[in-house]
């Protein structure tokens, strides 16, 4: 039965009619021969080797010949399009929580749409459009935020009434249905015959094709991809592309020099029938029942449905293993709960007959996100792996961003979110995997909800005062592996259990938060942030100073002793980092960066530093405990440890002092709190940190210190107008417009990266403008929390989406932060923002279909706070990101 | 009156408690994989008591089931204090030193064992202090014994029992100034405890057994059916030897009093126990003990009792007899039960039922649609009924649970009949004792591949 179902599929139809691309690479012989193994030798070298013929790899061979990169070859193991690609159920759909994910499966859809008419291959593409229930409130408020950010994008969708879904697909029983999402434009494809188009196209613009060619490893030189080896020879290339699905992390550790790419394969079922009586029109919208678990689309007059049960089975942990292969089986009892569902939601096809159970693995990685980008270690080794099963949405708009990627140095969009960077080798451990993907499977189906933390692979990097802050009633989220606090529940308090305090609403650690907040601005709280990274440059000449001149735009030629918030800008003069550098001595600087920095901003440093054995960087992230003092007594509580005068004469704000506290020597004090908020940032070698933080707690008795969270630290950064790197700004952010023009010196006597491009902008005008909102009549205790991307509206217009919100205990209103664009109304044309057209818009903010009134600010703004401090205008940095 | 079958399983299972091993504890990968224990009283309050514990100082791992008589007090002073008796017998002398040198500097010190304790197991806090400095002696003699050579499990099993129980009777000989503690010491000694102690370290396996409480190896034959093999023998009336060896031990004269109505002077089912003074001590030590202890103990019928035809004392000992056994791939698993297991069932069926349990069998054959013509409807019927069936005989979480329901439950047929389970566990207090005697089974699952992996290594 399974080799019938995969002839089905895709086998005849693309064998029989497109032997073009297969002719094309066995030139000699005859098209009549496609089953002689290895009819052309490989080349000795090409540009490009791209390892994987699914619908990834033929994805970005497309995209890259399209693109001009014609010396390319692409290896398949075995055939084309025959892996996780041919089993793939073939839903196209756009209704994705991530903006980026959306902008992909948007393209993705356009692009199979004509690709039937520009290849001649029948890719069975049918605008089917998809029907998204909801069970719950909860669920349907998710459904409605998705619509606004598909509706902004000129997706046509709308949320619709169980009546409606009845029109729209006649089976599906709406009985405990609440309401649910209508995308007319999403459609079905056969997904391996869309690979074979891809192909296709990719050889007639001269891509080389090789089937049944396994590559063994990559070598690597002096940090650059050399070449290829496979079992039929060595290509030599500059480039190698890792589509190698579910054995992309194995792939990745095949070389000398591991490349870690974190995801991990889950069985993955669903079930085929047979036609019904009267068979189902193939125009049949596809149904997915999150709360159900499950998917329903029309196939070949039956259905297919499948799901993501709550008890996944992950498999070749151990790697790639014959046996695991073999005992890939139809699991019935497993499948049972979905099959339960299935027939809940379409009770009519009891009596339909079932052809069979396909078991067909998915990769999975360790956020729900997939991975695309170059590796940080191997540059030329591109990967683009871990589609989370949604390899057909995505797999256009990811090759097209990944061919971008290799030609142009960067992709048109900023893919941050999907890029393998944000991962280092601590989340490349098989068990951590394992257990990680366990948790991500069913979420895949599980309700959205803001400030959610994965419960697996925890507790892996923690700081020294871990098990004090957790006695002490420290609840914890986690950020690369690091824990860090949210909040501490005071002795006696409750919160709800982990999955009733799932909530679009206000959340339960309201007043908790709130209470943090006041003792930051009338006291002195602790805040333990060790996550963050942390690196130490120095030199034996000028060299330190020379090369950071020219990667940073602010200008580090500072009295020893100060400390500089400074972007680090690509060419295009976006933020690469955001972070503040220290200078310790004439040679030597402490940069600190956001915890998730550590592997980018190594590598980016490693990319572009000259290659000068007298210029050393070392990563002293694990060294240091950071506690951020933030208050206006901590200057009493630290004077009084170190028996220094701590107040503004004597030390300013942004200075760094080396000093004692309490017995501890060598602490090193930041005055930056990265809140706005006056206080100070101890880094504190790691077997001090217990000893400084007792003293801390014991002096800072008097004068009612306590600990607190980074909820409450994001809260007072937001409410501060101050922005993320990560969350807020990105690499198509400049300083210019979000600004921060004080922080970037464009006279600073030497050229900086990105330089050119801010002082274009600076004579032409900025095209988008990074603005703070405030919400005028939003109901706390009633209406639904902003969280980010929210659309935001100028005049009845939509002008660009939040990137960060927090409720503002000062202002008590939620405050927004977000990009406001001004697009031409006719044309759509983007337009230059000035401040004034900031200024006299009227502003709503969506949050899941309903406007709240919103007042704009720009920065630096000046009567929000009656008591303003001069240094709120020069402190402006914030590196968390929730 | 009538119990419903929620109300049976949390009867059954108020006494549960499993453990999982990690498969690498950052020293050696385990032979086992885990185990399961319970216990259903009979007695109230129950006399039977069980330990498990890893050893932190030496490898292994100690399980072990104890079954009190005369009152639960010497089976709970022994399973609080047997295992650490035996963890010492096995250090090594620096260990021994350096532990002692510990307490002599009031430094903290090595932990010898991690217990596997359900929260039922209660150790006595009273007499913590009482049991460590007989444990102290203990070690201290066994640094001035320092023989150099390495320690024998078998030896060090056998010097612990006897130990032990030579500190019991010690304990209450001298008596404790705190009356609470007197009267406790005393009663643990006038009291009996059977043990069944198991040793596992890699493919070793030690049981050291006093009394007639029973360890029974799973052995899964090649064709895929369950044995039961023996590794220890019942010291009672039924056992042979043990008759034997009791004759052999006292005078020609008492032959025929030795052994009565299969009892030891026609009173103890046990013929090795712990405790059980009045067996052990002369005539005149036992008057001398009771009159000068407390009233409790002097109004007690029962202490004051002496045995008929007591003459050449000791008659009962706490040696126990130790066997070892090779552990092998096909050896699956252990159950160490209390006799009242082994008085409902016949070991046979009690491989079978826990073999077929662990490995489960009755998880059927999966379901393959192939070329018939199924339906969705018929299927999900087909999955339901299924999961129904599973999950009635697959409730217990627990093989020693699942056990403990087939003892008490089974009918003629081998089957659990729930009216006859909800009977037996309905029964008052004092008729309870009658149908049934405390039951305590542990179930330990061994790890077939580092079995197998232990074995090419030798």
């Amino acid at each position: 039965a399974a080799r019938m179902f995969l002839r089905l599929l895709s086998d005849v139809q693309w064998r029989a009619a497109h032997p073009k691309w297969r002719r094309m690479t066995s030139s000699q012989r005859s098209t009549s021969t496609t089953a002689e193994p290895h009819p052309v030798s490989l080349p000795a070298q090409a540009q490009v080797v791209i390892c994987g013929g699914g619908i990834m790899g033929t994805s970005v061979a497309y995209h890259l010949s399209k693109m001009g990169w014609k010396d390319v070859v692409l290896l398949e193991q075995g055939r084309l399009a025959a892996g996780t690609t041919r089993f793939c159920a073939g839903i196209v759909s756009t209704a994705r929580p991530v903006s980026i994910e959306l902008k992909m499966a948007h393209y993705s859809n356009k692009l199979y749409q004509q690709l039937e008419q520009e290849t001649g291959v029948q890719t069975g593409y049918m605008k089917t459009g998809s029907i998204s229930l909801a069970q719950t409130q909860d669920r349907l408020i998710s459904l409605k935020r998705i619509a606004s950010s598909l509706n902004v994008m000129g997706i046509p969708c709308e949320i619709i009434s169980p009546k409606k879904v009845v029109q729209l697909h006649p089976l599906i029983n709406i009985h405990d249905l609440v309401g649910a999402m209508y995308v007319p434009e999403d459609a079905l494809v056969s997904s391996a015959n869309v690979s074979l188009a891809l192909a296709t196209a990719a050889s007639r613009n001269g891509v080389q094709i090789h089937e049944r060619t396994s590559v063994s490893h990559i070598t690597v030189q002096k940090g650059r991809v050399t070449g290829v080896e496979t079992d039929r020879g060595r290509i030599e290339c500059e480039y190698f592309v890792n589509c190698a699905g579910q054995w992309a992390y194995e792939l990745g550790h095949s070389g000398e020099e591991p490349v870690h790419i974190p995801l991990h394969a889950c069985e993955h079922f669903y079930l085929l029938t047979h036609p019904l009586k009267e068979p189902l029109s193939s125009s049949l919208p596809t149904v997915v029942d999150p709360d159900g678990r499950i998917y329903i689309r029309n196939w070949q007059g039956g259905i297919l449905s499948g799901g993501f049960e709550k008890n996944p089975k992950p498999l070749f942990t151990e790697g790639r293993n014959q046996l695991e292969i073999q005992n890939l089986q139809e699991d019935w009892d497993h499948f049972a709960p979905l099959l339960g569902a299935l027939l809940r939601r379409m009770p009519g096809l009891e009596a339909l007959q079932i052809m069979q159970l396909v078991n067909c693995p998915e990769s999975f990685t360790p956020d729900m996100r997939c991975i695309m980008g170059e590796s940080p270690t191997a540059r030329g080794y591109f990967v683009l792996a871990g589609m989370n099963s949604a390899g057909i949405s995505y797999g256009g708009g990811a090759g097209k961003y990944l061919a971008e990627w290799m030609v142009n140095g960067y992709p048109s969009e900023n893919v941050w979110p999907l890029d393998l960077k944000r991962f280092g080798t601590l989340q490349s451990s098989r068990t951590f995997l394992r257990h990680r993907v366990m948790e991500v499977m069913p979420l895949m189906c599980d309700l959205k909800v803001p400030r959610w933390d994965f419960q697996t692979g925890r507790q892996l990097r923690t700081s020294p005062l871990y098990d004090r802050l957790d006695a002490q009633g420290a609840r914890w989220m986690e950020k690369h592996g690091f824990e860090r606090v949210k909040y501490f529940v005071p002795p006696g308090n409750d919160l709800l259990d982990l999955d009733h305090s799932k909530t679009f609403y206000k959340p339960d650690w309201f007043d908790i938060v709130g209470s943090e907040v006041k003792c930051c601005k009338e006291a002195v709280c602790v805040i333990d942030m060790s996550s963050f990274t942390k690196f130490e440059i120095s030199s034996t000449g000028d060299q330190a100073l020379e090369s950071l001149q020219y990667l940073f735009s602010n200008d580090l030629d500072v009295p020893v002793g100060h400390v500089v918030h400074t972007g680090m800008l690509n060419e295009k003069g976006g933020y690469e980092n955001d972070c503040s550098i220290a200078r310790l001595s004439k040679r030597s600087f402490f940069m600190i960066s956001p915890t998730d920095q550590q592997v980018h901003c190594w590598a980016w440093l490693k990319k572009h530093l000259p290659d000068d054995s007298n210029l050393i960087m070392e990563d002293v992230t694990w060294k240091y405990t950071a506690l951020n003092l933030i208050g206006p007594r901590a200057v009493d509580v630290l004077s009084e440890l170190s028996y220094a005068p701590m107040t503004a004469e004597h030390f300013p704000s942004l200075f760094c002092k080396e000093m004692s506290v309490g017995y501890a020597n060598g602490i090193r004090v930041m005055s930056i709190t990265h809140t706005g908020e006056p206080g100070f940032v101890l880094y504190i070698p790691i077997e001090y940190a217990l000893h400084v933080y007792n003293e801390v707690m014991n002096m800072g008795q008097k004068y009612g210190i306590r600990n607190a969270g980074y909820y409450a630290l994001r809260s007072l950064r937001i409410e501060k107008f101050f922005a993320f790197w990560g969350q807020d700004l990105d690499a198509f952010t400049t300083p210019m417009e979000c600004g921060r023009e004080f922080q970037v010196k464009l006279e600073k006597g030497m050229q900086f990266l990105g330089q050119e491009a801010l002082l274009e902008q600076k004579q032409n005008g900025v095209y988008k403008r990074f603005t703070m909102f405030i919400l005028e009549d939003h109901d706390t205790d009633l209406d639904l929390w902003p969280w980010w991307g929210e659309p935001i509206f100028r005049n009845g217009r939509y002008v660009g989406k939040t990137t960060s919100s927090a409720y503002s205990y000062t202002l008590e209103r939620h405050v927004c932060l977000g990009f406001v664009h001004h697009f031409d109304e006719k044309t759509g044309e983007e337009l230059v923002v000035t401040p004034d057209f900031i200024n006299q818009g009227e502003y709503e903010i969506d949050i899941a279909g309903q406007r709240f009134q919103a007042k704009a600010k720009l920065y630096p703004f000046s009567s929000l706070f009656t008591q303003r401090r001069r240094k709120d205008e020069v402190e402006l940095s914030g590196y968390q990101r929730e | 009156f009538y119990l419903t079958p929620p109300q049976v399983n949390s009867i059954l299972k108020a006494n549960e408690y499993s453990f999982k091993v990690p498969e690498f504890d950052g020293k050696n990968v385990s032979s086992i994989l885990g185990f399961d224990s319970n216990q259903l009283p009979a007695n109230a309050p129950i006399e039977d008591r069980r330990s498990a514990a890893t050893c932190l100082q030496t490898r292994g791992m100690l399980l072990g089931v104890f079954d009190g008589h005369a009152g639960c007090a010497c089976a709970q002073a022994v399973s609080e204090r047997l295992f650490y008796y035996i963890a010492v017998s096995l250090l090594p002398h620096e260990t021994l030193l350096e532990i002692e040198n510990a307490v002599e500097s009031g430094r903290a010190l090595l932990p010898i064992l991690q217990w596997h304790k359900h929260p039922n197991d209660y150790f006595s806090k009273e007499a913590s202090k009482l049991y460590f400095n007989s444990l102290r002696t203990y070690w201290q003699e066994l640094i001035d014994l320092n023989s150099g050579e390495t320690t024998d499990v078998r030896e060090a099993l056998i010097n612990a029992f006897k130990r032990l129980d030579n500190d019991i009777s010690l304990e209450a000989q001298v008596g404790d100034p705190n009356s609470f503690l007197n009267y406790l010491v005393l009663r643990v000694a006038f009291s009996g405890a059977t043990a069944c102690v198991a040793h596992v370290d890699g493919i070793d396996l030690h049981i050291a057994n006093t009394g007639d409480s029973r360890a029974m190896l799973g052995v899964q034959e090649e064709d895929g059916s369950w044995s039961a093999v023996n590794l220890s023998y019942d010291h009672n009336a039924q056992n042979e030897h043990e008759v034997e060896r009791v004759k052999m031990e006292h005078p020609k004269s008492e032959e025929k009093s030795l052994v009565k109505q299969d009892r030891l002077l026609g009173l103890l089912m046990p013929f090795r126990a712990f405790g059980d003074v009045k067996f052990k001590w002369s005539i005149e030590l036992q008057k001398r003990v009771i009159e000068s202890g407390p009233d409790q103990l002097n109004d007690n019928e029962y202490t004051k009792f002496i045995p008929p035809n007591y003459h050449t004392p000791p008659y009962l000992t706490a040696e126990p007899e130790v066997i070892h056994h090779k552990l092998r791939p096909q050896d699956k698993f252990l159950v160490l039960a209390t006799d009242g297991l082994w008085e409902t069932m016949h070991r046979q069926d009690v491989a079978r039922i826990v073999g077929e349990y662990l490995t489960g069998v009755h998880h059927q054959q999966p379901i393959a649609v192939g070329g018939y013509k199924v339906t969705l409807g018929q299927m999900h019927g087909l999955l339901t009924e299924r999961r129904a069936r599973i999950s009635s005989v697959f409730e217990d979480q627990n093989a020693a649970t699942h056990l403990i329901r087939h003892a008490v439950g089974n009918n003629e047929f081998g089957t659990v009949d729930h009216e006859r389970l909800s009977k037996m566990l309905s029964l008052p207090e004092e008729l309870a004792r009658m149908y049934r005697d405390d039951i305590t089974i542990i179930v330990v699952q061994f790890n077939s591949h580092v079995i197998g992996a232990y074995q090419n290594e030798e």
